[in-house]
């Protein structure tokens, strides 16, 4: 059986010249299905650019990324939107919500483009919406939530289509605390189900809810110990 | 996802940002109504122009006394070259066979009273019956003055509109007897509305036999004119030929000289109104040129940056798996709802402002701008709608959601 995650040796260099920066110098990681994973370090550590390139949204400069074994550089633009739809749901610290939709309409859309038909999409967004406790809430658009409303549907968006991955790139960075646990409450859940999360943070907090912490600094793997 | 479905997303898209699509709406529609309105005003004004000049009368020359040598102080000698003598041999019909009618003109302007009512008539004509007829003028009511009036002098007249107006107002004139310059003339008929939306009124006019106004305002001089009418438009040049054998004859003029008389004749006045066509159509086209540039530019704006300014959502919908057909299909989808929907408004509109008089010309459509600018505005729309769509999905998600 393949790992969920495979990285080898994934370096991420931006900008040319006098003006290259080296956000990954080398990262090699390794995660097997049903772990739940925190990625921690300070701003500029490089673990956004480890999420993005995860998440298939960003593409490494040189290493390589396996996902359920498959090599990803080796996609085509079809294949990877493929792959982010069904093998990935992605959290972001911005929400990313599109603007002036409800709530039931933005977590149908990975379904929609699943080619899920109407009838079945509803019902199964609705199911995530209780899933996050925000069944009440499908009509309402994103600017009637709060931030931790909207960051759940968020989660609920990310798990509609029943993904292998759940990735989140600092769930909680813009949320309160009762947020903050209504939202690590779902991620308890998720991880009780055997889905597979890994999870931005800085929130020492956050990190300890995770089954296996990492710690990223200056674009390297420093620390990586399991707590549970 | 299937066609229909991505068609949906698209609508959604444009009702759930009613101010963003009626803004790009109306960008469309004035870009649209702006094209098809001036080249319509443009079109407008050249008909006007165009049935001016065929008011003027197709089949008909004009002999005016003195040629361009007006200048040489040769008045004396010019001023005698036309008068009452050369019409019978103009009129007549073995020396000149294509000639329908020769009418001496005299003319000035006049100053007219009506029971304390002054008018100053700008045309006052002394001339034959067949001069209404070949300036193009139809009586409205009572009758014209006969040949019968003109032998004997009898002063009576037809008058313009304007001149019923002004002098008479609501009452009837026929049979009214009218103070001009001294003499008094009785009104027999009014003439008709001759259309034209010249700089002088060609309705300020009155007419009245040639021997009454010489009797009574003029005196026997010479005429500052003769109007000849031709058997047809097509008799023009014959006409012309043998009016200036006569002339040249009765005046002992040798040689091809323009000194004494001069002849306009209808294929000028239909030379003049091919090139005022001319003009025209080339203002036309500069118009319209222009005008579907600055609409064109109108509409690229507002599409670029209302797709630009989507470009994150685009970011967001790749993150969540949709492939980059199915975004550009909703950008098409939606650029093409937007644009036909702005572009048809925007004909509508044209057509509703085309029924108003636009500083004083009533526009005309020319269904051709119709379909120019429906056309360019749509395929600009789709264009510049559809480009920076597909620019921002080709992107990495990630450069598209970093984008501010």
């Amino acid at each position: 059986m393949h790992p969920v995650l495979d990285v080898q040796r994934v370096k991420k260099i931006y900008g040319q010249g006098e003006t290259e920066v080296q956000a990954l110098r080398g990262v090699s990681l390794t995660v097997e299905r049903g772990d739940y994973v925190a990625i921690m370090g300070s701003s500029g550590s490089g673990k956004s650019t480890l999420m993005n390139i995860l998440g298939c949204l960003d593409i490494p400069t040189t290493g390589k990324y396996l996902l359920d074994g498959v090599d990803v550089s080796r996609l085509n633009d079809r294949q990877l939107a493929l792959v982010r739809n069904r093998r990935i749901g992605f959290v972001f610290q911005a929400f990313n919500l599109i603007a002036r939709t409800s709530a039931l309409a933005n977590v149908e859309l990975p379904l929609a483009y699943a080619g899920v038909k109407g009838a079945e999409r509803r019902r199964r967004a609705n199911l995530a919406l209780s899933m996050v406790g925000l069944a009440d809430r499908a009509g309402h658009e994103p600017n009637q939530l709060s931030g931790g409303q909207q960051q759940r549907v968020a989660v609920a968006r990310a798990l509609v289509t029943a993904p292998a991955l759940v990735l989140a790139d600092e769930p909680t960075g813009n949320l309160d605390t009762q947020s903050t646990n209504d939202v690590l409450a779902v991620f308890d859940r998720l991880s009780a189900s055997g889905r597979t999360i890994v999870l931005i943070t800085h929130e020492p907090d956050v990190a300890e809810r995770a089954k296996r912490l990492i710690r990223l600094v200056d674009g390297h793997i420093v620390q990586d110990e399991r707590l549970k | 996802m299937n066609l229909f479905e991505t068609i949906r997303f698209a609508l959604r898209a444009i009702t759930a940002n009613k101010l963003r699509s009626s803004l790009t709406v109306l960008g469309i529609l004035i870009g649209v109504a702006a094209v098809i309105l001036l080249v319509a005003v443009g079109n407008g004004s050249a008909q006007a122009v165009q049935k001016q000049i065929e008011s003027l009368g197709t089949n008909t020359l004009t002999v005016t006394a003195g040629g361009g040598g007006g200048a040489r102080g040769a008045a004396s000698t010019t001023s005698t070259a036309l008068n009452m003598t050369l019409i019978p041999a103009l009129s007549d019909k073995d020396e000149a066979p294509h000639v329908r009618s020769a009418s001496p003109v005299v003319t000035g302007s006049q100053s007219a009273t009506y029971e304390g009512t002054d008018h100053t008539i700008a045309q006052f004509v002394g001339t034959y019956p067949g001069y209404v007829a070949a300036s193009n003028f139809k009586l409205a009511k009572g009758s014209l003055f006969t040949d019968e009036d003109v032998t004997d002098s009898r002063k009576v007249m037809v008058i313009g509109k304007t001149v019923a107006e002004e002098l008479f107002g609501t009452v009837d004139p026929l049979s009214k007897q009218v103070n001009v310059a001294g003499k008094l003339f009785t009104v027999i008929g009014v003439l008709a509305d001759k259309g034209g939306t010249g700089f002088t009124d060609p309705n300020d006019v009155a007419m009245a036999p040639v021997s009454a106004v010489q009797e009574s305002l003029t005196g026997y001089g010479s005429l500052n004119q003769i109007l000849i009418e031709a058997t047809a438009p097509g008799d023009v040049t014959e006409a012309q030929n043998e009016v200036t054998a006569i002339l040249n004859a009765k005046l002992n003029i040798t040689g091809s000289s323009t000194t004494a008389y001069r002849i306009q004749n209808a294929s000028q006045l239909l030379e003049t109104r091919a090139n005022t066509a001319e003009t025209f159509t080339l203002l036309l086209g500069a118009v319209a040129g222009i005008s579907l540039l600055v609409g064109g530019i109108g509409i690229t704006n507002i599409m670029m940056v209302t797709v630009t300014e989507r470009t994150r959502e685009i970011g967001i919908r790749k993150a969540l798996g949709a492939p980059k057909r199915t975004i550009l299909t909703q950008f098409l989808v939606e650029a093409t709802v937007l644009s036909l929907i702005g572009g048809l408004l925007g004909v509508a509109a044209a057509v509703i402002g085309s029924r108003f008089t636009i500083v004083s010309i009533q526009p005309v459509i020319v269904p051709s701008s119709v379909f120019l600018a429906l056309g360019f505005s749509v395929a600009i729309g789709l264009f510049f709608g559809s480009y920076p769509a597909s620019r921002a999905a080709g992107l990495r998600p990630i450069e598209a959601l970093r984008y501010e």
